[in-house]
């Protein structure tokens, strides 16, 4: 029998690979669930909240960030062999994140941007998802991701079920919230019908439309939509970019699945 | 166990942080000979994707440099991006901003406060072990911290990220009407902000000085936030001020190969740049109840100039901000006039454009180069943590070298050590970082291997 199969109190960890920091954060951000949570979970490895580390095997790792190193290729391999469910956090754990932009781009000519002696770093050509190196067990959206989804997949792992995060388009969260269609009232070029809810339809509730930043919805089709982001005026270049942001190589696969 | 003999150990985890690094210590004889910050936070390139990118884009994509302080950087790319078009902002806009960045400070200020910092002077782990013996103390934490993620959450739609801000203001202004309930919520946050103040005021805190020069925006007449002209106050006490079009030319980053994060000096001088460097710059300005709280906090009077320079009582500098933050955001909310358009427009200019505002950890610096029709040709992000790097090091170097003068200490000793010097400065290491590997290599006699 496992550690964990005999434990009572299930344990957390959170890891962190190329990130902001925001996914992890937004834990620290559930300020009315955080001490419940604590009292439900035993917090085995978060280093941005406690110098407290065991090592594993865990119940739940969160992953936060996505694998630009071969060091932490090799250390996503050794969380996944550590943890019974292994959840992805974010745009970047989930799609490779902003800098994923280095995949369209050559990496060399990145570093001589930025470093001065580009020989000293440590980096892989390609930003990449966890799920390109180990198998993951659910991947949670979001640039950042929402706390009541996080909570609600939490949850889920802790008693044993299925987390219940809906597939559909921002244009559900948009009606349910009363929000007024940016692009039927205003020609106002909007990602929301192509992409994942989850944030609540924040952009169209706030007079802008959505970039997109939660990835590809599970029946989306970006290629319909391009007509009509060009009718409200983005050219090729803009629709680019805007595909081109947060969940770059995720809104690629689905463009290119949908060919 | 023996500390003399030339030894390597490695410590996991520099916790209550935010990013990657490592730290080591080359001890010769007792003496510390080196002390290398090492950030190993995998590089993201943000200066080098962002070329090709609109001229409107800067603000919502070096908001993901930082998960911490977003609100800093949007406002640095804004200011930036504003000043290469020659935009100027109106005054309600402005007071918006400010706002913003109150809810900001309010939460960041808190986070380190409470759940980074803190633990430290109470031998926790961290504020989940904190509250297993003083619940109501990190609930307070809690709630305030809440509260500047409510405002953060009306003004800018979410806490992290926010999706209201774009260039020449803000995608949709709030009504008077919808500020009222945060109002309520932050007169509450007040006490809440006064008893943090009362709490850490007292805890213990070793003697220590910083020995660096302090850098930080200044506004005479109001504490300099989300604008203001670069001070200098070095340590033989002058002060001068220099134009943000300057700052490449003042802070120079340089490329070490122990790090990712590039380290600056400030004309050829470590510099620290943070609320120590406020606090020292723009303490008058503070308003009246923050006065009162810095005075209650032990720090001496703020009417007079008064400097701060010991790191472990930049916890008491922290929590009189986040009263002042509290009180700022009351009297803005209290005096708002909503602007008669929610942002004005920002045509492209083919020239440069500068840009600094004081993120919570200090001094966030961005530069711009535009074409034509906007498209940005070239970017820079200066953070607050790469200038404080040499600094942070140097406390290092000094503080290890007293504990080794004044005992034999163990390596847990100097790792805790290390740790809480480190996290006293600046939590987000590199605006990104997260174990802290500690090596110590020990030697005796004959040349420093």
């Amino acid at each position: 029998m496992s550690a964990s199969a005999t434990r009572t109190t299930p344990s957390l960890a959170v890891f962190k690979l190329a990130s902001c920091d925001g996914c992890q954060l937004t834990l620290l951000d559930c300020e009315d669930e955080l001490l419940g949570l604590a009292g439900e979970v035993e917090i085995a490895h978060f280093l941005e909240a406690s110098s407290a580390v065991r090592p594993g095997p865990y119940d739940v790792a969160l992953v936060e960030g996505s694998v630009t190193t071969a060091g932490d290729a090799a250390r996503v391999r050794r969380i996944r062999a550590e943890s019974r469910h292994l959840v992805t956090i974010g745009a970047c754990a989930t799609a490779g994140g902003i800098q994923a932009l280095r995949n369209l781009a050559d990496v060399q000519e990145f570093a001589r941007v930025v470093y001065a002696r580009p020989d000293y770093l440590d980096t892989l050509a390609t930003s990449t998802p966890v799920s390109a190196h180990v198998d993951v067990d659910f991947e949670l959206r979001g640039c950042p991701i929402d706390r009541g989804q996080l909570l609600e997949v939490l949850s889920a792992y802790l008693a044993g079920r299925k987390p219940d995060i809906p597939n559909h388009s921002v244009c559900f969260a948009c009606k349910r919230r009363g929000a007024v269609c940016v692009t039927v009232a205003h020609g106002t070029p909007c990602l929301g019908p192509v992409t994942h809810a989850g944030c609540g339809a924040i952009c169209p509730a706030y007079g802008r439309g959505c970039f997109g930043c939660f990835g590809p919805s599970g029946s989306a089709n970006p290629r319909a939509l391009l007509p009509l982001l060009r009718r409200d005026g983005l050219d090729e270049r803009a629709v680019e970019r805007l595909l081109h942001t947060f969940n770059a190589p995720a809104f690629d696969t689905f463009a290119e699945e949908r060919s | 166990m023996t500390h003399r003999g030339s030894r390597v150990l490695h410590v996991g985890s520099l916790s209550r942080v935010e990013g990657e690094g490592a730290l080591r210590l080359r001890v010769h004889d007792g003496e510390v000979t080196e002390a290398h910050l090492n950030i190993y936070e995998p590089p993201r390139f943000f200066e080098a994707l962002l070329r090709g990118r609109a001229h409107t884009e800067p603000p919502d994509i070096t908001a993901r440099v930082c998960g911490i302080c977003p609100v800093a950087y949007q406002m640095s790319a804004c200011a930036a991006v504003e000043d290469a078009c020659g935009i100027d902002i109106p005054p309600e806009i402005r007071a918006l901003r400010r706002l913003l960045y109150c809810g900001e400070w309010i939460e960041s200020q808190t986070l380190h406060v409470y759940l980074l910092h803190a633990p430290d002077f109470l031998g926790c782990d961290g504020a989940i072990d904190l509250a297993r013996t003083r619940r109501r103390d990190v609930e307070r934490g809690l709630r305030l911290k809440q509260t500047g993620n409510a405002l953060l959450e009306l003004l800018g739609g979410r806490a992290i990220h926010p999706v209201n801000v774009r260039l020449g203001g803000f995608h949709r202004t709030p009504a008077p009407r919808e500020l009222r309930p945060l109002a309520e919520q932050l007169r509450r946050a007040l006490d809440d902000a006064w008893d943090t103040v009362r709490w850490v005021a007292g805890f213990d805190f070793p003697d220590a000085t910083v020995d660096a020069d302090f850098l930080a925006l200044a506004a005479p007449g109001t504490y300099a936030i989300e604008s203001g002209t670069p001070t200098v106050l070095r340590t033989d006490g002058t002060l001068t001020a220099f134009p943000v079009h300057d700052f490449p030319l003042r802070v120079r980053e340089e490329q070490v190969r122990h790090s990712t994060a590039l380290h600056s000096r400030l004309d050829g001088r470590r510099h620290l740049t943070g609320c120590l460097a406020r606090f020292a710059i723009s303490g008058r300005w503070l308003s009246r109840t923050a006065v009162e709280a810095a005075r209650e906090a032990g720090l001496g009077d703020p009417y007079d100039g008064v400097v701060c320079s010991n790191p472990y009582r930049s916890l008491l500098v922290r929590a009189v901000e986040v009263v002042y933050a509290v009180d700022e955001a009351l009297r803005i909310i209290e005096t708002y006039e909503p602007p008669s358009r929610p942002y004005v427009e920002v045509p492209p200019v083919a020239r440069t454009g500068h840009g600094a505002t004081e993120a919570p950890r200090g001094l966030l610096y961005h530069r711009y180069a535009l074409d034509a029709d906007g498209t940005v040709t070239d970017a820079l992000l200066v953070p607050p943590t790469a200038q404080n790097q040499g600094a942070i090091e140097d406390d290092l170097r000094r503080t290890a070298s007293r504990a080794l003068a004044a005992g034999d200490p163990t390596d847990a000793e100097l790792t805790d050590l290390c740790e809480r010097t480190i996290r006293n400065h600046d939590p987000c290491i590199s605006c990104a970082t997260h174990f802290l590997d500690l090596t110590v290599i020990r030697t005796t006699g004959g040349p420093d291997a």
